[in-house]
């Protein structure tokens, strides 16, 4: 199958008077999953529907390899797509259809047959074929929905929201299937869907999406590591990061000092852009807390409120001393905690986030 | 938990004394007496037993015969023509449209009105010698049409009339339209279906189980059809339009030949059932249910 990019150019996209996609551009590589996420309403579904031509922009142009298909019918656009609700044909079987659009294209049946058979094997269904979707499982009407998607050997698979009908399990067996099929084909896909799980693990290059703009777009573990704002930051992640409202006490290139209620926060970067008095948030990751140690230089001091015991680790919800705030830190499944005792948490300087008061990211660390 | 019955049975009982009396024991009772000689002037009492007598005459009866000839034609055109229109009518009221519930209940409208007595008067003055439409045929330079003095013009102005009754179909089929999911237009647009496919290959198969409802509902309708031959044309000319149950009413309250009247009555009801019953026994070759298979 051949690899082919997605370029989008300031694409517009306005439902009567309310805008849904606000003027974003973003280029996705041949042979790349990218993963569009964020939360609901953020544009992500109406995106890919303007890649499939299931919606035309309001304004801006939408090209697959280089070919401008702003305005191509979705049937000349060489992508197939498989639907949240599978939109398999209730009254064919899994092999019609799979050969449905084959057929509409001209192909002959042998050939047809042999596509169908040829995405069977793939997806290891050979005996459902004959199976109309009322008689499938969740797990495998999805795989037929994927199946009618191979066979068109598209140059782009979109993907919208395939797995949320599934339970947790099966959820994360399709995941890995996917991630399969894509080093199996190779194909461009794109993806969508409002599960950061999802997007980590299967992605290449997340685009973080709200409100119909672009937030971030990146690698999945340099969002991860350095989210250009909060929004990320707090998107990526789970549970999400920990986000405390301080104010600068001192200001340089490469050292900052933070004031937060419970005493200073000594940074190792910054980048001359804040200064003395700006009002300021740091973000932690509940990883990247460790209990502190009776020497620690800086702690935070608090009350256990909740323990979420995982088994491989427990996640402790704390609320500090001195503040209304709450911290939620991921220990090792080893660590004692008790509801109602008192904590102490450290982090190393270096893995905490800082953000202006326009919530974008301030030097972000290197990985 | 029994104590409640005979509150519950009272409260059910005008519909239970309904069903009694008006459908279940004039059911049983026609086809006692469709076995009897019994004249509607004559005391019940002296109705005399004649085994099928009466629906031996039936065969030679050539009125009968052209009754039945018409009525299967009045069925069987009438009822794929009502079907095909209110699809039609429903598959484009089914778009969205600027002011589209205004159209749906304008085309409702004349299933409300069309079954009525009234509404069979005003048909027989618009398709009258001098009639609106033969004013406006000569408006236009084109000579009129004796609509119901010919037997193929009166046929088919009171099938008109049955066409025209379309919305309680049609409501039902657009109920179906509007519950197939949009994704499956969507899917069948990227395979590169066009609006022919997409409406022959995937929604007409989708919508099969309505079809048949509506199959059913419009065969039975059909072969009671009443009214319009009765107020328009009142059977004629030449028997061309007299419906079955017209002549049922005739036999009965004309002629006062209960007997008669209830053997006719009971062919009728035969041929709805088997009319019902082929269509339920075709049924699964054609039409497709999507629910789930009991596992």
């Amino acid at each position: 199958m051949a690899q082919s990019s997605v370029a989008l150019r300031d694409v517009v996209k306005t439902f009567g008077a309310a805008p849904v996609i606000k003027g974003l551009s973003l280029t996705v590589e041949p042979g790349e999953f990218a993963v569009f996420v964020g939360p609901s309403g953020c544009g992500k579904s109406t995106l890919l529907r303007l890649i499939a031509g299931l919606e035309t922009p309001t304004s801006g142009t939408v090209r697959i390899s280089d070919r401008d298909v702003t305005h191509v019918h979705p049937s000349k656009r060489g992508i197939a797509m498989v639907f949240q609700s599978y939109a398999l044909y209730p009254h064919m079987t899994v092999a019609q259809n799979m050969a449905f659009g084959l057929k509409i294209r001209g192909m002959t049946k042998t050939e047809a047959n042999a596509r169908v058979k040829r995405a069977a094997d793939i997806l290891q269904m050979d005996q459902l074929l004959d199976r109309k979707p009322r008689a499938l499982s969740g797990g495998q009407r999805q795989r037929a929905a994927i199946g009618r998607a191979i066979v068109r050997e598209p140059d782009v698979f979109l993907f919208d929201e395939p797995l949320s009908n599934l339970d947790a399990a099966l959820r994360g067996q399709m995941r890995v299937e996917l991630a399969r099929l894509h080093a199996q084909l190779g194909t461009t896909m794109i993806y969508v869907t409002h599960d950061q799980v999802e997007a980590m693990t299967l992605a290449n290059k997340i685009v973080v999406l709200n409100g119909g703009r672009i937030e971030q777009i990146g690698r999945p573990l340099d969002l991860y590591r350095r989210p250009a704002n909060v929004f990320v930051a707090g998107f990526i992640g789970s549970p999400k990061m920990n986000f405390l409202d301080g104010k600068v006490s001192a200001s340089g290139v490469g050292a900052t000092t933070i004031a937060l209620p419970d005493g200073p926060v000594a940074l190792p970067f910054g980048d001359g852009r804040i200064k003395s008095g700006d009002v300021v948030k740091i973000g932690v990751r509940p990883e990247d807390f460790r209990l502190a140690r009776d020497d620690a230089a800086r702690a935070f001091e608090g009350r256990v409120v909740l323990v979420e015991p995982l088994g491989g680790e427990t996640i402790a919800h704390i609320a500090l001393d001195g503040g209304a705030e709450t911290l939620v830190v991921k220990l090792s499944g080893e660590a004692y905690v008790a509801a109602g005792a008192p904590i102490r948490v450290a982090v190393e300087p270096q893995r905490i986030h800082l953000f202006d008061s326009d919530g974008v990211a301030v030097a972000p660390k290197e990985a | 938990m029994y104590g409640n019955r005979s509150e519950g049975l009272a409260y059910l009982s005008p519909f239970l004394i309904g069903l009694v009396v008006f459908t279940l024991f004039p059911f049983v009772a026609s086809l006692a007496l469709s076995f009897t000689d019994y004249h509607l002037q004559d005391r019940l009492d002296s109705a005399r037993f004649v085994g099928i007598d009466n629906y031996a005459s039936l065969v030679d009866d050539r009125t009968f015969k052209q009754s039945l000839f018409v009525t299967l034609i009045y069925v069987f055109v009438t009822v794929p023509l009502k079907l095909a229109f209110a699809l039609f009518i429903a598959y484009v009221l089914n778009f969205k449209l600027r002011a589209i519930g205004f159209f749906r209940t304008a085309y409702y409208l004349p299933s409300i009105l069309g079954g009525s007595v009234a509404v069979a008067v005003v048909w027989r003055y618009v398709f009258a010698g001098d009639g609106l439409i033969n004013q406006v045929l000569e408006g236009l330079g084109a000579g009129g049409v004796n609509w119901l003095g010919e037997p193929d013009t009166a046929m088919f102005t009171i099938m008109l009339l049955r066409l025209w009754q379309f919305g309680s179909a049609m409501v039902i089929f657009l109920a179906g339209l509007q519950a197939i999911p949009s994704d499956l237009y969507e899917a069948a647009k990227i395979d590169g279906a066009g609006a022919w496919r997409t409406f022959f290959r995937i929604t007409l198969p989708i919508l099969t189980p309505v079809v048949f409802f509506n199959f059913i509902m419009q065969v039975i309708q059909a072969f009671q059809e009443f009214n319009g031959p009765y107020i328009i044309t009142g059977g004629g000319p030449l028997k061309s339009t007299y419906l079955l149950p017209l002549m049922i009413y005739e036999e009965s309250f004309k002629y006062f030949d209960m007997g008669y009247a209830s053997a006719i009555s009971w062919v009728l009801f035969a041929l709805t059932a088997v009319c019902a019953a082929a269509a339920f026994s075709s049924s699964r070759y054609w039409v497709f249910y999507a629910q789930d298979e009991a596992k």
